[in-house]
């Protein structure tokens, strides 16, 4: 349908005469285009941060915990535990860690590639330590991009020393962090130093998520590297890889098996989509709170076309009957009514488009933010045309009933 | 006369009971909503203990001087024991606690029983009512615990549910390292996340829960090892755990309540005249560099607190103005065609002030109507919350009440000011003229 030039002029000057209701409503479209683009735009960002790519195995992990035994017996414990995991029917494979990806159970410390760097010395990062017993790539089901696993020998002979470091020699990193520690040379090879120890990276693997987040956005949430380590203490978590149907009832047999086990202790099971929500659940929850803001708003925004524009229509039923007696049919009284909304929403949104911008640059100096994508901006001004219509169709249909008759009854 | 203005704008609002209801709506959804997602976002934003972080402070001693400060000048994040005991000792603080994590073994009664590692906090008996610790059983222990170094205990209703099957343990009687202590009080399985009164041990987050506090100075006695982190600027003189209680050695929390900016004034110039006295005694061989930071503002140094969820908080407050404005259109169109109205009766003889006072009525009343729905709608929002969200953020989704009255005013105050614009308008116009136009 098009809109004729001619309907154009009675429009503009009726709605010059209501300026201030006209000019309210404009700013409410404005507002609401504004706040809409920024809260889609952050929506969108939490669901990315939720869905944050992790190269391992992720839908056939599950993950036991042992906790409340005496650290001192781990090294009969944990032989006797792995063989009780291995023994449930469908496990392909386990191992013990010292901490897990997503798990808020840091084990940081500063890799460098000289020996002895300060903390805060540019060299120096802070990465996450993952410790894990012969096995560990399998069960974790990690991707080996470059160089080997780590051997037999060098998973038996490395021990937790008193730093929390592993007498090993060794290291895997992740192509992140490999890439950050030496760009554009190959990492293998190369020493990466702890303090004074000093550690050879013999792999580097696909991108793993590190236990939490820390500041360095989300290059920095995949430095971590990896170390072998003999059964010993320091090694809380079990994991347990599967056939993604499987992890129910692993979970369940192992945390009946190990409670049997040691009765004392707590066990703990969940998968690693568990652990991976738990993580995420406050991300989550801020996203629905997002959503039910802009559905709410929507809806207010929405009422208060209808209220409007209702009545106008009430205030103009004579208007309306005098066009109808000499001649305008219902749907040009209806083109009237959803050409004004058209008019006044497309001066929202604009107006809104331009503030939208603003407040995301506000937002990008002032807190991290990064920058809207451009589509953001005609996607919601697309929203509220429609929404805008939507609201106008009621009372628009409502001014196309009034009869013709109302033009010859004075009020 | 105002009940003749309420009669005026009950009737002038039945006359159009669908904007009327619309305006109520479009205010009590903007205010419940907007006060809603304010809790809730201040529930997730890592304010663990939202309603009292503004006073609690975490106070840092430069014990090292400028070769251990961070390269922006920060001195240790944590204490050594000599300045943790000295503050503690002139309790300046209308509550404070220095605190270390511990790991020690409990050995359960019963036959053929195993002990069991469970971690836990040294800290003062003042730590209990500071962070507001929610008790099931019992309570903390008094000051006088402390001093006199009783063998008394807190614990977490975790470890009770394991020892005691879950009953009031309190005056029973517990074996931990090779001694018996009783049972003060049992906490309500509290475990706030981030662990905000320990960040250095914690990295902000643990997954374990505290399960046992001893009284501070008990726990050294008892030679009750630290098992959180301990650094060092030098190797200590002597070694083992009281070497570590001589060194320079930092690996002590400790915060402070205070109620006041006065108060914050007056402890950060406790704290400079503190080092000053450190550096006249020969100890600190530099002037005093110390910081007092409040909870949120330590959260965020030690990176605790992500900063993009208050950007949320300004979505929640866009929300509020899109209702407002909202409001203020509908009444606006709803009173500019009233001068009509307003002519008459100032052709009448009615002052303006006559006039003024009846819109305001007729305003004030959309107001309060959106308000007190808005407030209703806010308590169901609030209590419902733990439908939708995960319990831990749920439980902390408190009620704001002097966040819910500014709203409330904002609110009323912006329904007013529509009301003021059209009568003031109308009341420019002589009677005459607008009778005539009609």
């Amino acid at each position: 349908m098009t809109f004729p030039a001619l309907e154009l002029r009675p429009i503009l000057a009726s709605l010059g005469k209501h300026r201030i209701p006209a000019i309210l409503i404009v700013l409410e479209i404005a507002l609401a285009c504004a706040v809409l683009c920024n809260a889609v735009f952050m929506i969108n960002q939490r669901v990315a941060d939720i869905h944050l790519p992790n190269a391992m195995d992720e839908q056939g992990i599950s993950i036991v915990q042992v906790s409340g035994t005496d650290p001192k017996l781990a090294v009969n414990d944990i032989p006797r535990d792995m063989t009780l995991l291995r023994s449930i029917p469908g496990v392909s494979a386990v191992a013990a860690m010292n901490t897990l990806p997503l798990s808020s159970n840091d084990w940081s410390t500063s890799l460098s590639t000289t020996p002895d760097a300060q903390i805060s010395a540019q060299s120096s990062l802070g990465v996450s330590e993952y410790l894990m017993t012969r096995g560990g790539e399998q069960a974790l089901g990690l991707r080996l991009l470059r160089g080997r696993w780590f051997s037999d020998g060098e998973y038996a002979s490395s021990e937790l020393g008193d730093s929390f470091m592993p007498s090993a020699h060794v290291i895997i990193l992740t192509d992140s962090l490999a890439q950050r520690m030496w760009p554009g040379e190959p990492a293998l090879g190369k020493r990466a130093y702890v303090d004074k120890l000093s550690y050879t990276v013999v792999g580097v693997v696909a991108d793993v998520l590190r236990p939490q987040r820390h500041m360095d956005g989300n290059a920095g949430f995949y430095y971590c590297a990896f170390f072998p380590l003999s059964v010993g203490k320091g090694l809380g978590y079990y994991v347990v890889r599967s056939a993604p149907q499987d992890r129910g009832h692993i979970v369940r047999d192992a945390v009946q098996g190990l409670s049997k086990l040691a009765p004392n202790a707590v066990v703990k099971g969940q998968t690693f989509s568990e652990v991976r929500a738990k993580y995420f659940a406050d991300t989550a929850s801020m996203a629905w709170m997002l959503v039910l803001v802009c559905v709410v708003m929507l809806a207010v925004t929405a009422f208060g076309i209808v209220g409007l524009t209702s009545f106008w229509v009430g205030q103009r039923r004579r208007q309306i009957g005098i066009r109808r007696a000499v001649g305008a049919t219902r749907g040009q009284i209806m083109q009237y009514f959803q050409t004004e909304n058209f008019l006044l929403t497309t001066a929202g949104v604009v107006l809104g488009m331009a503030l939208a911008y603003g407040i995301n640059l506000y937002l990008m100096q002032h807190y991290e933010m990064s920058r809207m994508a451009w589509y953001y901006l005609p996607g919601s001004a697309l929203a509220l045309w429609l929404l805008g219509q939507l609201a106008v169709l009621g009372p628009a249909l409502r001014a196309a009933a009034v009869p013709p008759v109302v033009a010859t009854r004075s009020v | 006369m105002f009940g003749y203005y309420l009669e005026l704008a009950l009737r002038s609002l039945k006359r159009s009971p669908g904007l009327t209801a619309l305006m109520v709506l479009a205010i009590g959804f903007g205010v419940a909503a907007s006060t809603t997602t304010w809790s809730v976002f201040r529930a997730v934003s890592g304010d663990p203990i939202p309603w009292k972080s503004a006073q609690l402070f975490v106070p840092q001693i430069d014990v090292w001087g400028p070769n251990g400060r961070s390269s922006d000048g920060e001195p240790p994040v944590a204490m050594d024991y000599t300045d943790a005991v000295a503050l503690m000792r002139d309790h300046r603080a209308s509550r404070q606690s220095a605190m270390y994590q511990i790991s020690p073994s409990i050995v359960p009664t019963g036959v053929g029983k195993h002990p069991l590692n469970v971690s836990g906090h040294a800290v003062y008996g003042e730590f209990f009512p500071m962070l507001d610790a929610p008790f099931k059983y019992g309570s903390g222990w008094s000051n006088n615990d402390d001093a006199n170094r009783a063998q008394v205990v807190v614990i977490n209703s975790k470890l009770n549910q394991k020892l005691f099957g879950g009953a009031n343990s309190v005056g029973k009687s517990i074996n931990i390292e090779g001694k018996d202590y009783r049972v003060a009080g049992v906490l309500d399985g509290w475990n706030p996340q981030p662990r905000f009164y320990d960040v250095v041990n914690s990295g902000g987050f643990s997954s374990a829960t505290d399960d046992v506090f001893l009284p501070f100075q008990t726990a050294i006695q008892a030679g009750i090892s630290n098992d959180g982190n301990t650094n060092c600027n030098a190797v200590p003189a002597e070694s083992g755990f009281v070497g570590l209680q001589h060194s320079a050695c930092v690996w002590i929390a400790y915060m402070a309540e205070l109620s006041d900016a006065a108060a914050v004034t007056a402890y950060r110039e406790y704290l400079d005249g503190y080092a000053r006295d450190q550096q006249k005694s020969g100890r600190f061989s530099w002037a005093p560099n110390n910081r007092l930071r409040d909870l949120p503002a330590w959260l965020s140094s030690q990176h605790v607190v992500p900063s993009d969820t208050k950007v949320s908080l300004l979505v929640a407050l866009g929300l509020l103005l899109v209702c407002l404005v909202n409001t203020v259109g509908l009444l606006l169109a709803k009173f500019l065609r009233r001068s009509g109205e307003i002519g008459v009766r100032r052709a009448l003889g009615a002052p303006r002030s006559a006039i003024y006072a009846q819109f305001l009525t007729e305003a004030g009343i959309v107001g309060v109507a959106g308000g007190v729905l808005g407030l209703l709608l806010t308590v169901v929002g609030v209590a419902s919350v733990g439908w939708v969200l995960p319990k831990d953020i749920a439980d902390l989704a408190r009620l704001d009440v002097s966040l819910l009255v500014l709203t409330l005013l904002v609110a009323v105050v912006a329904t007013a000011l529509a009301g003021l614009y059209p009568t003031w308008r109308a009341s420019q116009v002589q009677p005459a003229w607008q009778l005539k136009s009609n």
